[in-house]
């Protein structure tokens, strides 16, 4: 078997070494009816040809966002990524590297975390940021949590903007932490609604721009509201991209802004491995989750980076830790870090200014068509598109007519009456055709 | 002759041993390498876009504050980066002893089937008809992940081995909610358990109670069930245990449990020791996560991402959480999301969407690739390499538990190094300088200075041997007396021992534009 | 002053009882990197966590001693926690107590108990 380089000769001289007659008795432990001889359900050893037919048969079962036009966002975003990330995410000093616990052999990882934690931060206008959570929803839990922590107050406020998915993962785990959560009616300009919500009992107040429908909001006054009344606010992010041409949350007063970085630097991939961006103002560090990277020196006074403020993980408090985090999203950071530094300032706000002209593009076609209701006013990427008919059901015509033309609102969130929303994206890898194209097929369809 | 005047010295002088210091304070080959923030690059950029308008509808909800990034040119970024990588050990440089991580190869037939357009290029929320090698790729997975451990149930979802835990556990909460067990509020973790285990257990709302440990480093049956009873919700045990020994009464455990009305979750952190040969669910238990980037090879990336879904038993399955992967009529696959938190007790959702496809196409392919028969000599050859490692070096250094085989992994305590003034910690730091990453320290809590040695089956015969050999020669130093090559250990590495105090009581967590005073050990 | 078996120690002035940890802990402990002391005005009883040490490694309970009220808390440790690993039974104590009852100070271990106590461990 081409990945074990144990020969049967070495078997045999390292069983003599250790005085042991055979394999078997190295297993002397497990109890006679729990051993097992074989699994009949199960195919035997195959070669990289054999492996790769059948890998491959299956991924051409899929249809590709890069063949056609294609329309989804929602979370997660199609974006060019420069081929140079993805050579370098795998040189193996990166890709077969460990968390860097021995900080003497891993200052490449670390100093890459030190450069990401600055990027986030600089990013969402915030004071820190950590080395990155699982992804913007998990992100999202943990922030409510912490809130909880930092406050002592158990209501958390849902803007009805926020991602339905990020709504249900913060409920699963607020459930079983004592937090109340408040979630307020879906609607395209939710955000209105949220000030009214928050009261003396408020931990946070958790609101997403650009929201899930695409409405891009200034929050300052719901900041405001809400450090009045003692809550935190927390902003969420899912198109990381936005904030090279928006305002940044810590510049519109947020407490803690968490973020999914999948567009910069990583791929669809079907939903992960994604990377989740937290970061907080500076009074709240040692309430924050996950891993820190900080700057010291060695021994010989060099400046060098090490993991840091650890007693906050569950190694070291045990049960008393902010939160179960073991994991970052490391690679994943690295990448969405190399793009990051080949964006630099100028390509990004160029990029985002580019993701919203092809958005307004989108628009444009689409307003012609009879029967289609723009619904959301100010966007940056994505807005949602109200149809004269079900929207799961003109996107699987589409479908079959080589459009992928989004997502429909019902997929995420059926309970909420709005079964012809239909949530439509641009990107930079977005051409004219494919505007053109969506925008006859949408109109076929509409009126047939 | 013709004469020629390309002669020049192609034999190094005799070399006197006095190394001049560089005038860079570069290394040959390793550069100190300043942070992006350092260069002076905060008007260029590495990626060519056209220009684009100014965004006019939008009013002052753009950005009127530079956001402070600097970018690079390709040639520089990739300089940066091939020069940051030079300073991190790896899997592929040197066998990686660590305890518990499963350091195994990571085989880059993975990462081309991860690569594969129809598998990255894909959103999660396309229309499913769209999707279905996706899908079946899922369920195929789920299959083996099934079949293997014995468990007719799996959640996928969860998105690291702790994010598994909470999902065990919030699995396991919900089942007691409807049936009316509420009033279960304890937790049984062994006292070796890794932080996790009792961190989860907490954060769910229960209160951790620890059983002791037997001097043969096993769970102390007399002592769990003591504490068993119709308080306790779930025992939590990892198998083979974190000191490398598999608990022999493994099954008795699951009985005492399951009559005391608690469930059995499994850390399957260890399962590499057993894959193969051993079926979790044949030992009783309730629900298991399983690192994919720990047995199924899935790479570490310097920290993660790591994927653990989480195998659960007939009682558990009703409650996993969204989505689920099921067969259509058809033929096909079908996912369900929101029809399960209605239709069924699932107990919420773990994270958006649908968990780590990049991790499952690669564990995919790594399953594929062994077969069967091919995991089941993983597991045999990782206990084979623990234990020739335990037995060339039990001489020397002292095992923790010296009777009887161990499983994948090798502890020993500190207890050799006695007299020696030389720690664990120390010891470990020496190691760097031989080239080899050291091994888990100080883990399990249980054994005092320990030092936890996990090989992992893609270690050949040679490696070991040098390994050992390592080992061997630094023991005897120990014991010889030569502390100096220990206390200021490492000297080779890219860098020496760094301040942890320093970074802990004065936390710089970001380069900040006006240069403030360098750190300065206290 | 007196000493408990978890290595805190409590000096008594009238009412007001200073509770430190004492050079053993600190010393075990490591280098202390932060420290949590408690809010003026909150009660404990015996054997309540009163204030948290950590290290680099490490995090660590302190308990309250005895019953008591906290009417000072030591606010100069949040700038200075390497204040506990110098003087660990002088300026690093954590927090003043007003207790009740001053016999329950008198209860527990002197210095010389403390001593043979160590020497078991």
């Amino acid at each position: 078997m081409r990945y074990l380089p144990l020969t049967p000769a070495d078997r045999t001289e390292m069983l003599g070494a250790i005085g042991a007659g055979s394999i078997d008795d190295l297993f002397v432990d497990v109890p006679p009816a729990a051993r097992r001889e074989g699994f009949v359900d199960l195919p035997l050893v195959a070669g990289e040809l054999e492996v790769e037919r059948e890998m491959s048969a299956m991924a051409a079962r899929n249809r590709t966002a890069g063949s056609g036009p294609f329309f989804c966002g929602a979370g997660a975003y199609r974006h060019q990524v420069p081929a140079s990330v993805d050579h370098l995410i795998q040189r193996s000093e990166f890709l077969t590297s460990y968390t860097p616990y021995q900080p003497e052999i891993a200052q490449g990882t670390l100093q890459v975390l030190f450069e990401f934690q600055t990027q986030v931060a600089a990013l969402t206008g915030m004071d820190v940021a950590n080395a990155s959570m699982y992804d913007g929803s998990t992100a999202c839990a943990e922030a409510v949590m912490m809130a909880q922590r930092v406050t002592r107050r158990t209501r958390a406020v849902l803007s009805g903007g926020l991602h339905p998915h990020y709504v249900r993962t913060t409920e699963t785990l607020a459930h079983v932490a004592g937090v109340e959560t408040v979630r307020l009616s879906a609607a395209v300009d939710a955000e209105a609604d949220v000030i009214a919500a928050i009261d003396a009992n408020t931990a946070c107040v958790v609101v997403q721009t650009p929201n899930v429908f695409g409405t891009a909001t200034d929050v300052t006054k719901i900041a405001a509201a809400a450090q009045a009344a003692g809550a935190l606010l927390i902003v969420v992010t899912t198109e990381a991209i936005s904030f090279g041409l928006l305002k940044s949350p810590g510049e519109m007063g947020a407490d803690i802004v968490v973020a999914e970085g999948q567009s910069i630097g990583n791929g669809l991939n079907f939903g992960g491995p994604y990377v989740g961006l937290f970061a907080c103002k500076e009074k709240f560090v040692r309430q924050m989750p996950g891993r820190l990277c900080g700057e010291t020196v060695d021994a010989e006074g060099r400046r060098g980076f090490v993991l840091t403020l650890s007693t906050r993980e569950q190694h070291i408090r045990r049960d008393k830790a902010t939160s179960n985090i073991c994991t970052n999203s490391g690679l994943c950071a690295l990448a969405f870090s190399i793009h990051m530094s080949l964006l630099g300032e100028v390509g990004l706000r160029r990029l985002a200014a580019l993701n919203h002209q092809r958005a307004r593009e989108l628009h444009k076609a689409l307003a012609k068509v009879a029967g289609v209701e723009i619904l959301t006013p100010r966007y940056f990427n994505e807005f949602a598109v109200r149809l004269p008919k079900n929207a799961a059901a003109v996107l699987e015509t589409l479908a079959g007519n080589g459009v992928i033309a989004g997502v429909p609102f019902s997929r995420l969130d059926h309970g909420a009456g709005m079964d012809d929303v239909l949530l439509v994206c641009a990107t930079e890898t977005t051409l004219p055709e494919d505007i053109a194209i969506f925008a006859h097929s949408l109109e076929r369809v509409i009126h047939a | 002759m013709s004469m020629n005047s390309v002669g020049r010295p192609t034999r190094p002088e005799a070399s006197n041993d006095v190394k001049p210091a560089t005038l860079t304070g570069a290394r040959g080959l390793l550069q100190d390498e300043a942070l992006i923030f350092e260069m002076e690059g905060w008007d260029k950029t590495g990626v060519d876009l056209p220009d684009a308008p100014a965004a006019d509808d939008l009013g002052d909800l753009v950005r009127s504050e530079p956001i402070g990034l600097p970018g690079l040119s390709e040639p520089e970024v990739v300089r940066h980066y091939v020069r940051l990588s030079q300073k991190n050990h790896a899997i592929d440089l040197a066998l990686y002893p660590l305890g518990s991580c499963t350091m195994k190869h990571n085989p880059r037939l993975n990462e081309k089937m991860a690569r594969l357009p129809g598998f990255s290029d894909i959103h999660p929320l396309q229309p499913q008809s769209t999707v279905q090698g996706a899908l079946e790729l899922m369920d195929k997975l789920a299959h083996w992940l099934k079949t293997l451990t014995g468990m007719p149930a799996v959640a996928l979802s969860p998105k690291a081995g702790a994010h598994g835990e909470l999902c065990g556990l919030l699995a396991i909460r919900a089942a007691h909610e409807a049936a009316g067990n509420g009033e279960r509020k304890t937790v049984l973790v062994p006292t070796s358990a890794h932080g996790t285990n009792p961190a989860t257990a907490a954060f769910v709302g229960y209160s951790v109670v620890e059983i002791a440990q037997t001097d043969d480093g096993r769970v102390d049956l007399a002592d769990m069930e003591a504490k068993l009873g119709p308080n306790v919700a779930a025992i939590m045990v990892t198998n083979p245990n974190t000191c490398g020994l598999f608990e022999r009464d493994v099954i008795e455990i699951a009985r005492l449990a399951h009559d005391a009305g608690a469930y059995f979750y499994c850390d399957g952190a260890n399962f590499n020791a057993i894959v193969g040969r051993v079926r979790p669910g044949d030992l009783g238990v309730d629900a298991m996560h399983i690192n994919l980037h720990k047995t199924f090879s899935t790479p570490h990336g310097g920290g993660g991402p790591g994927a653990g879904p989480v195998v659960l038993s007939e009682a558990l399955a009703p409650f996993a959480p969204a989505p689920w992967v099921v067969h259509t009529e058809e033929g096909g696959f079908h996912l369900l999301e929101h029809e399960v938190a209605e239709a069924s007790q699932a107990f919420g959702r773990m994270c958006a969407f649908h968990g780590q496809m990049g991790m499952y196409v690669r564990a995919y392919a790594y399953m594929r690739s062994h077969g069967a028969d091919g995991l089941r000599q993983v597991a045999e050859d990782a206990v084979l390499n623990a234990n020739y490692i335990k037995a060339r070096l039990s001489d020397l250094m002292s095992p923790a538990f010296p009777d009887g085989p161990c499983m994948h992994e090798a502890l020993f305590d500190d207890s050799w190094l006695e007299g020696t003034g030389i720690t664990t910690l120390d010891f470990a730091k020496a190691m760097i300088d031989e080239g080899f990453h050291p091994m888990t320290m100080y883990f399990p809590l249980v054994v005092h200075g320990a030092m936890l040695i996990e090989p992992t089956e893609t270690e050949s015969k040679q490696e070991l041997d040098r390994f050992v050999e390592a080992l061997r020669l630094l023991a005897q130093a120990a014991k010889a007396g030569d502390a100096e090559r220990f206390k200021g250990a490492p000297f080779h590495a890219p860098m020496r021992r760094l301040d942890e105090t320093l970074a802990a009581r004065k936390p710089r967590l970001r380069w900040r534009p006006v240069a403030a005073a360098p750190l300065a050990a206290e | 002053m007196r000493f408990t078996k978890d290595h805190e120690w409590v000096a008594l002035e009238g009412d007001i009882a200073t509770i430190g940890i004492t050079a053993y802990a600190a010393e075990q402990l490591g280098d202390v990197v932060f420290v949590e002391v408690p809010e003026v005005g909150k009660v404990v009883a015996a054997g309540d966590s009163l204030a948290v040490v950590e290290s680099v490694k490490a995090a660590s309970d302190v308990y309250a001693p005895i019953a008591g009220e906290v009417v000072e808390a030591n606010a100069a440790l949040s700038d200075e926690p390497e204040t506990v690993n110098a003087v660990p039974e002088q300026g690093g104590w954590f927090a003043r107590l007003k207790i009740a009852d001053p016999a329950q100070v008198e209860a527990l271990m002197d210095r010389h108990a403390y001593e043979q106590y160590l020497s078991t461990l």
